[in-house]
């Protein structure tokens, strides 16, 4: 999906697997969404179809209900972290978050955001002002191919509103140059046996909620 | 050949299971942590695993089992290394019997830590080897070879990885499981085992002695290669996972140079001659000190160079490098080598458009969870000390007390006490309070609460005891009850400690109990000498976790007035309805009722 790097190369190249379809992806929101399984779910289906993968993850202090942001490159064989406004796909848990790393997409980039907020504490405590949901929607849209639904509220119907991570992989599904099976597959492999059921609905029910 | 999805420290954790070690030890800190979190969650791992009180410690232990001959790894983050430095300098003389890796993760960038110093400096220092891999699979690779290094040489061997090694994410292929290599068997060696005087002065020869034949082998291995790019007059030498931006970088500028990988060290000086001979200007990446820089400097100076050297300035020194940072760095350094185009591509990228960036966010720090019982604590301290006395913090899940006023400094583990007592010995007048965690405290604030009470100092001690060390992922400590691998053990007793420590003020109180918060803290204050408060309660994650269930509390709206006490206390689950002008708690409320004893209206009811 990004432009292809340059043929004229010298000298050996730091990982194996495959190159030739590459995607990078920010998957984002707040610390305990989940953005960790989600960003495994994308690299195990990416080893699964043999392709190379990079990911970083936010971890340690950052999770206490902080801003967390996870970068997983498919397709490239040398570092994690993806460069400012040259991301293909957002994952975006939350719609701050959406508009928070919005730097990092390029132009036309493909942006997932689950519409349902979770305010910070300096917005509960009446510190700062959580800003108009659809004027972020609208604002991402100027630059933006945006899909904006809420995926908390369609985790819930499926039975678990935890499982609102594996609903937004069900929507970025379409755009990922992954098979859908492989997701599926990969999903039984990462979550314990009694969450299965709901997690393949959670899904089924991102998947179904978006046009490509 | 498997290949499989990994963490960074999970890779390395594969590492130490296929390298035969018998003993594995550590301090938890970021970004480290997980290497033994997930060894210690293995069953029937065949080696011994613990959790050790402080990094000195960790060290000191895997230095006792290489002594009598098996393999041992020890794990700590970039500023752990400060307090293990110890026995790191001189285990460098000593040498070692079976193979000892100490793991330490930096940190570029501070994403979790109180600075981003450079453990390269640390190995030249100690004159040990350091190895500082490129990629996930690297890491995995290289703690094998780091053994068998460490075996070969007789010296201790560092492992450094960084954040986006140990938390990135990669496919690595695995190899064989492999069951400790050696037997323990303690032999008498004093003239390598007891440093003192005159056995030390001799082992310092042999340090400086194996230096050149380290190089010499690593210069031949994997981890130090030069790629000789024939015709191209200019190269780039890299090191560690700034090689593989720096790597990507070139290649999308498609920029034909010689490229050399520095990750292992003593650093590799005839690859580096060889590189400076072939080239008219090198470009050195690395990440955060110049450190492969001054040498190659060293180097050129040596041969007399005239090859232009281009490192720091050009490429930072603060933070964490990125395929960005080095493609704007080599269109600066070679734009006469490479297209107009490429040149184009490093231009900055178009600016968001205004309605994007006009959107004013709120910020979204990481904050104490709901119910964590550092909350309590921190409100009532404020509330008795007032706002002009001196609150010393340490690290840990409470430094978030920033957020709340409650936290005025933090420097390093431990430190919360002993700076305390130097406020106090200052001729300050106004209170001092110190707050500091259960597995901070016995890290090293014991010594620091012992030197205040022994020198007469006038302050507060408040352990916050919530029997876990929470920040970096729940382990167990000598407060828990349980070891790394679940054995029982028996709970060290805070209180006990402290009044051993000569104490004569040791107050316990639970955290939920605001009231009696009030009075510990007003006896506290008040009394004349060294006071500790121990506050008590389980981490708010770790009883979820384990299953403890509590009523949620709910607002009785006709009650509420508004005063908004509840919601200044700051708890996630206390929200304001500016319609209503009425307080309410949401779903994540866990029932630890301390809104319930705030309110002034009695408005804040348990849901039975």
């Amino acid at each position: 999906m990004s432009e292809k790097m340059n043929e004229n190369i010298f000298g050996s190249v730091p990982n194996s697997g495959k190159i030739d379809v590459k995607c990078d992806i920010i998957i984002c929101g707040v610390g305990g969404q989940g953005a960790i399984l989600a960003s495994d779910i994308l690299g195990r289906a990416s080893v699964a179809e043999d392709r190379a993968v990079q990911a970083a993850e936010t971890h340690g202090m950052a999770q206490r209900g902080g801003s967390v942001e996870n970068h997983v490159r498919i397709g490239s064989a040398y570092g994690s972290l993806i460069p400012p406004r040259s991301a293909d796909i957002m994952i975006a848990l939350e719609p701050i978050e959406a508009v928070r790393y919005a730097r990092l997409m390029k132009d036309g980039a493909v942006v997932i955001v689950n519409t349902a907020p979770i305010y910070p504490f300096t917005v509960t405590t009446g510190k700062a002002e959580y800003p108009g949901i659809p004027q972020m929607i609208e604002a991402l849209s100027k630059i933006f191919d945006v899909k904006a639904f809420d995926a908390t509220e369609a985790a819930a119907k499926t039975g678990n509103s935890q499982a609102t991570n594996v609903v937004m992989i069900g929507a970025a599904s379409h755009f990922i140059p992954l098979k859908k099976q492989t997701f599926i597959d990969c999903i039984k492999a990462s979550v314990p046996p009694e969450f299965l059921d709901i997690n393949l609905a959670a899904f089924e029910a991102g998947y179904n909620s978006i046009q490509k | 050949m498997t290949k499989e999805y990994m963490l960074g420290n999970v890779a390395i954790a594969r590492g130490v299971m296929e390298s035969g070690v018998a003993v594995v030890s550590g301090y938890p800190g970021t970004p480290s942590s997980e290497i033994i979190d997930n060894l210690r969650a293995k069953k029937d791992l065949g080696f011994y695993v613990e959790w050790s009180v402080n990094e000195k410690v960790a060290v000191e232990v895997a230095i006792g089992a290489a002594f009598t001959g098996v393999r041992a790894f020890a794990t700590m983050k970039h500023v752990g290394l400060n307090v293990a430095s110890d026995p790191l300098m001189t285990v460098s003389y000593s040498g070692t019997k079976g193979g000892l890796v100490l793991l330490v993760a930096d940190d570029p960038s501070l994403h979790s830590s109180q600075n981003e110093q450079d453990t390269r400096r640390y190995a030249q220092f100690a004159q040990v080897p350091c190895f500082d891999p490129a990629t996930i699979q690297d890491a995995k690779d290289v703690i094998s070879f780091a053994f068998d290094f460490s075996e070969r040489f007789e010296t201790a061997v560092i492992v450094r990885s960084t954040t986006r090694i140990s938390h990135g994410k990669s496919s690595v292929e695995t190899g064989e499981l492999k069951p400790s290599v050696n037997a323990a068997n303690f032999k008498k060696d004093p003239s390598s085992m007891v440093m003192m005087p005159n056995f030390a002065r001799g082992r310092h020869s042999i340090v400086l002695g194996r230096q050149q034949e380290m190089m010499e082998t690593l210069e031949k291995s994997q981890w130090n290669v030069l790629e000789k790019c024939e015709g191209s007059r200019i190269g780039v030498i890299s090191s560690g996972i700034a090689s593989v931006y720096a790597k990507e970088a070139l290649h999308a500028l498609g920029i034909q140079a010689s490229f050399l990988k520095i990750t292992a060290y003593p650093m590799p000086e005839n690859l580096i001659t060889e590189m400076l001979k072939s080239c008219d200007k090198v470009l050195i990446i690395e990440e955060l000190e110049p450190f492969v820089e001054e040498h190659v400097r060293i180097v050129a100076q040596r041969i007399q160079s005239p090859t232009l050297i281009i490192g720091k300035n050009t490429v930072p020194r603060i933070g964490e490098l990125n395929f960005d940072i080095c493609r704007r760095a080599m269109v600066e350094t070679f734009k006469d080598n490479c297209a107009a185009s490429a040149v184009e591509q490093a231009a900055p990228p178009a600016a968001l458009p205004p309605e994007i960036t006009d959107i004013v966010l709120p910020p979204r720090p990481p904050a104490l969870c709901v119910g964590c019982s550092h909350r309590s604590a921190f409100q009532v301290i404020k509330d008795v000390f007032g706002k002009n006395a001196i609150f010393p913090s340490d690290i840990g899940c409470y430094t978030l007390g920033i957020h709340v006023g409650a936290v005025d400094t933090t420097i390093c583990m431990g430190a919360s006490v002993s700076m305390a007592s130097g406020i106090a010995h200052s001729g300050e007048k106004n209170p001092v309070c110190c707050t500091i965690g259960d597995s901070t405290f016995l890290h090293t604030g014991i010594n620091s609460l012992m030197n205040a009470v022994y020198n007469n100092a006038k302050m507060t001690v408040a352990i916050l005891d919530n029997r876990v060390t929470a920040m970096t992922g729940h382990q167990p400590n000598p407060s828990s009850g349980h070891t790394a691998v679940g054995i029982e053990s028996i709970p060290v007793s805070m209180a006990d400690v402290c009044t051993a420590s000569g104490a004569k003020f040791v107050r316990e109180v639970d955290a939920y109990d605001y009231e009696a918060l009030k009075v510990a803290f007003r006896d506290a204050k008040n009394f004349d000498g060294v006071s500790v408060v121990i506050v008590n309660q389980a981490c708010a994650l770790v009883a979820k976790k384990t299953g403890v269930k509590k009523n949620p509390f709910a607002v009785t709206a006709a009650k509420c007035k508004g005063c908004r006490k509840c919601i200044n206390f700051g708890c996630p689950a206390t929200e304001f309805d500016k319609k209503t002008a009425v307080s309410f708690i949401n779903s994540q409320c866990i029932g630890c009722g301390v809104c319930a004893q705030i309110c002034p209206f009695d408005a804040i009811f348990e849901v039975k």
